[in-house]
């Protein structure tokens, strides 16, 4: 079986999930790196499951690796679903390893690092083929206008992946949720801070609404 | 030259940056991969690609998944991709996969930045070459 024959059956696999309700369904958490889905996934296991998903650091590409939850039920009113979340490394179009040197790493560690990352990228673009759902997190500080963001959500538009729109950070005084909800107003768009829980519950209702 | 392909020379500190026009008929030509491979070994040798009718998402997805596979620390950290979004693209045409972007400018990431982007202006510089500065 080709590629293509497996992407099609994949996407007639999705919509006929999406017709029939689903109880069960694997999340993405995707995103340009240092937008906070690492936190956003470690908030969610601790508040469902008690446990953390991953390591956070101000240095881009923390995660490397994609970090898997399975069985996480979250609850909602009468909502009800079961997820396996994956956390998954920042999608970028370029990594250098000179960023992670301005940030205090030697050299050494800065190109073992920004091969890891590359490989990560990589990664995350190949989990796209097994999820049923995204959350695209977003830094509501930042301009969410970019190419990373437009790209991946015209991917997901193509897979027919639902997805639902973190704007994260919305704790820091430069927060701009509106930007987003301005610049994707074709899509739901949930502003959160995943670091302080703040408005956490509209996420897990907007969670249980968008993939259940 | 090559037809489909229009090139722009400018001198950037007495260095030459090529810029490349590509047509839409050149690009249509080929199937996905082709394109992408197209447009990497092009952006690898230091081009600025400008397309007349830009990659579609599963394009732009491959190309840097094939990107990433390829950086060299060294000599190729990536690549610069700005396009405008098709807003007009139908329903019928998205679920052919075939809404893409209208026009899209990609170079090499040490050679090209991006300053500022709209729906309508998409507004980059070209770095000096060869000024990159090692952080101690």
């Amino acid at each position: 079986m080709g590629l293509r024959d497996l992407f099609k059956r994949k996407s007639l696999a999705r919509w006929l999930r999406r017709i029939f309700k689903r109880s069960h369904a694997k999340i993405g958490i995707y995103g340009p790196p240092n937008s906070g889905k690492t936190t956003l996934a470690n908030k969610i296991g601790l508040d469902w499951t008690g446990e953390e998903l991953g390591v956070v650091s101000a240095v881009p590409h923390e995660t490397r690796r994609a970090n898997k939850k399975e069985n996480i039920i979250i609850q909602n009113g009468r909502g009800k679903l079961q997820l396996d979340i994956v956390d998954t490394p920042g999608i970028a179009t370029k990594v250098d390893y000179k960023e992670f040197m301005k940030c205090g790493l030697s050299k050494g560690d800065a190109r073992k690092r920004a091969k890891e990352a590359t490989e990560g990228v990589i990664e995350s673009i190949r989990w796209l083929n097994d999820i049923d759902g995204v959350l695209l997190v977003m830094d509501a500080c930042k301009d969410p206008y970019t190419q990373i963001n437009i790209t991946i959500l015209g991917n997901l538009e193509a897979r027919a992946l639902p997805v639902l729109l973190v704007a994260n950070k919305i704790d820091l005084p430069n927060a701009s949720p509106t930007t987003i909800i301005n610049a994707f107003p074709q899509h739901r768009v949930v502003p959160i801070s995943a670091l302080q829980g703040e408005r956490i519950e509209d996420l897990y209702k907007g969670i249980v609404e968008c993939f259940g | 030259m090559k037809k489909g392909k229009a090139k722009v020379k400018a001198k950037e500190n007495g260095s030459d940056v090529n810029i490349d026009l590509i047509s839409r008929e050149m690009l249509s030509s080929m199937g996905g991969y082709e394109k992408v491979r197209f447009v990497l070994d092009r952006v690898k040798n230091g081009k600025i690609l400008v397309l007349e009718n830009g990659l579609n998402s599963l394009e732009e997805t491959q190309l840097i998944e094939t990107t990433m596979s390829e950086i060299d620390h060294d000599k190729f950290i990536g690549i610069e991709m700005q396009g405008y979004e098709n807003k007009d693209g139908s329903i019928f045409a998205r679920l052919l996969r075939k809404n893409r972007t209208r026009m899209e400018v990609i170079g090499p990431a040490n050679l090209l930045k991006t300053v500022y982007k709209d729906g309508n202006i998409i507004q980059t510089i070209l770095l000096t070459k060869g000024k990159i500065v090692e952080p101690k």
